[in-house]
């Protein structure tokens, strides 16, 4: 039972640290990217960009964010704002510390 | 405009979420029910067609439904369907005026995942909230949100139409969510169903908008179902997508399972079909021409020469239809006033042909 945390926790995202996707996370594609939705806090995200949906499905297979980085294959131009986005899905909890 | 509405206009694969109003019976007779229900209706889906109904969500991943009614709870199928919902990956959210929701209710609500409960008030003392949704009404929500709070369900929703009698209770209704732990959602009155009778009555002035507007900006946390963006107008633009979701984002499936652009338009006009049609709901959300056209760019019509129409977006198309404007310009409560003065002259009004209401129906005032 948690229908007691709603509201958004400012946990402190770190890229160097590993992270996974959180088991009450559903990803739901869509044109622009996808959907995910959080079971447990009711939040839901749009990940904007297909890149951005391989990167947080696979996320969990990496030591750091860092390293999901280096193996995505995405432009390295591109990662201040794909690492915002995950941020922002740590701060909903969508992702959490491995 | 961003791109990301750009593309819920466009509409998504399959709606984030969707209403499922489960019957039109129900024990009250709210002067404002935008389904106008009452009475049960003999087509009501059976237990196997609304599984079915489930199994497609599923398919489509829809990630919740909100089933409401009437009064969802009266269907003896009701936790059942829950049960059945949420084990095939549709997390439930219901709202119910709480008659049902007893102390062993509760309990068993606490220990359940993926199901969600909302307890609908409509004022924040018996006074205002009875006058509205009949007598006995308000303590009778009261005391099912103090069963789900003393089971340790966590937080449930208290969800609130805002009408010219309520919006002085703001803090009010604040506090009330506070002291059961729950979160409060706060939605906007729509001249929909039985809504049609009593919206001039009740519906908020140009004054207290503002003053909603304002202590919506204060309170961030407060849920809205996005259905205050025509007070974008206002200002900065209130948290969500900030868009007409009908048909693109949203829907509804009402008892019989007929398919609705949204809840607040049981209308032919905005029928697309019925989820027992060949195809089902799938091909309704992703064939029907109804939300081909939705999902066209709107035109802004008579709101093109407004400097804010890219805050409102011209408003809610119920709310329009409802009461007899055109649904390419202003909102009847526009901010600005425009939509008030169109209501002079407006056409004349729709009327439903799903209505439910029991035949001696309670106006308004009758209580007061």
């Amino acid at each position: 039972m948690s229908h007691d945390h709603n509201r958004m926790t400012s946990t402190g995202f770190d890229a160097d640290l590993a992270y996974r996707l959180h088991p009450k996370v559903a990803i739901r594609p869509e044109p622009f990217g996808a959907l995910a939705y959080h079971y447990d806090n009711r939040r839901l995200n749009f990940l904007r960009a297909p890149e951005l949906v391989a990167l947080v499905e696979s996320i969990g297979d990496h030591p750091s964010v860092r390293e999901a980085f280096q193996a995505s294959g995405i432009d390295s131009r591109r990662w201040p704002s794909f690492e915002k986005a995950l941020r922002s899905l740590a701060e909903s909890e969508l992702l959490i510390p491995a | 405009m961003t791109a990301l509405s750009d593309q819920m206009k466009a509409g998504l694969d399959a709606p984030i979420c969707l209403t499922w109003e489960l019957t039109y019976a129900c024990n009250l007779q709210c002067v404002h029910c935008l389904s106008s229900s009452g009475i049960r209706d003999k087509r009501e889906l059976t237990t196997i067609q609304a599984e079915a109904v489930i199994d497609q969500l599923q398919e489509m991943q829809v990630f919740y439904v909100n089933i409401g009614g009437g009064e969802p709870t009266i269907r003896p199928d009701f936790w059942h369907l829950v049960d059945y919902s949420v084990s095939h990956g549709v997390g439930v959210k219901f709202s119910t005026n709480g008659s049902r929701i007893d102390a062993e209710v509760a309990r068993d609500l606490a220990t359940m995942d993926y199901v969600d409960v909302q307890i609908s008030i409509d004022g924040a003392d018996a006074a205002t909230n009875d006058a509205v949704r009949g007598e006995g009404s308000f303590d009778t929500a009261v005391t099912a949100m103090a069963h789900l709070h003393e089971a340790g369900f966590g937080e449930f929703k208290i969800s609130v139409v805002m009408t010219r009698h309520n919006i002085p209770q703001l803090d009010q209704f604040a506090a009330l969510a506070d002291r059961f732990g729950a979160q409060l959602r706060l939605t906007r009155l729509r001249p929909s169903g039985r809504g049609a009778d009593s919206w001039n009555e009740l519906h908020a002035t140009n004054a207290q908008q503002i003053e909603l507007y304002n202590w919506l900006v204060e309170r961030p946390d407060v849920l809205t179902g996005d259905s205050f963006f025509h007070l974008s107008a206002l200002g900065d633009p209130l948290p969500g997508l900030n868009l007409c979701g009908a048909g693109r984002v949203v829907c509804l499936v009402d008892p019989v399972g007929d398919v609705y652009a949204c809840p607040f338009v049981l209308h032919e006009d905005f029928r697309a079909g019925n989820v027992c049609d060949a195809g089902g709901f799938a091909s309704i959300w992703r064939e029907s021409s109804l939300f081909a056209e939705l999902r066209e760019p709107q035109s802004a019509g008579a709101c093109s020469s407004c400097g804010q129409f890219d805050a409102c977006q011209g408003g809610c198309m119920a709310a329009k239809f409802f009461t007899g404007l055109p649904l390419d310009g202003p909102d009847p409560e526009c901010v600005t006033g425009h939509g008030q003065a169109l209501l002079q002259s407006a056409g004349p009004l729709p009327t439903s042909d799903a209505d439910h209401s029991r035949p001696m129906s309670v106006s308004l005032g009758a209580r007061r």
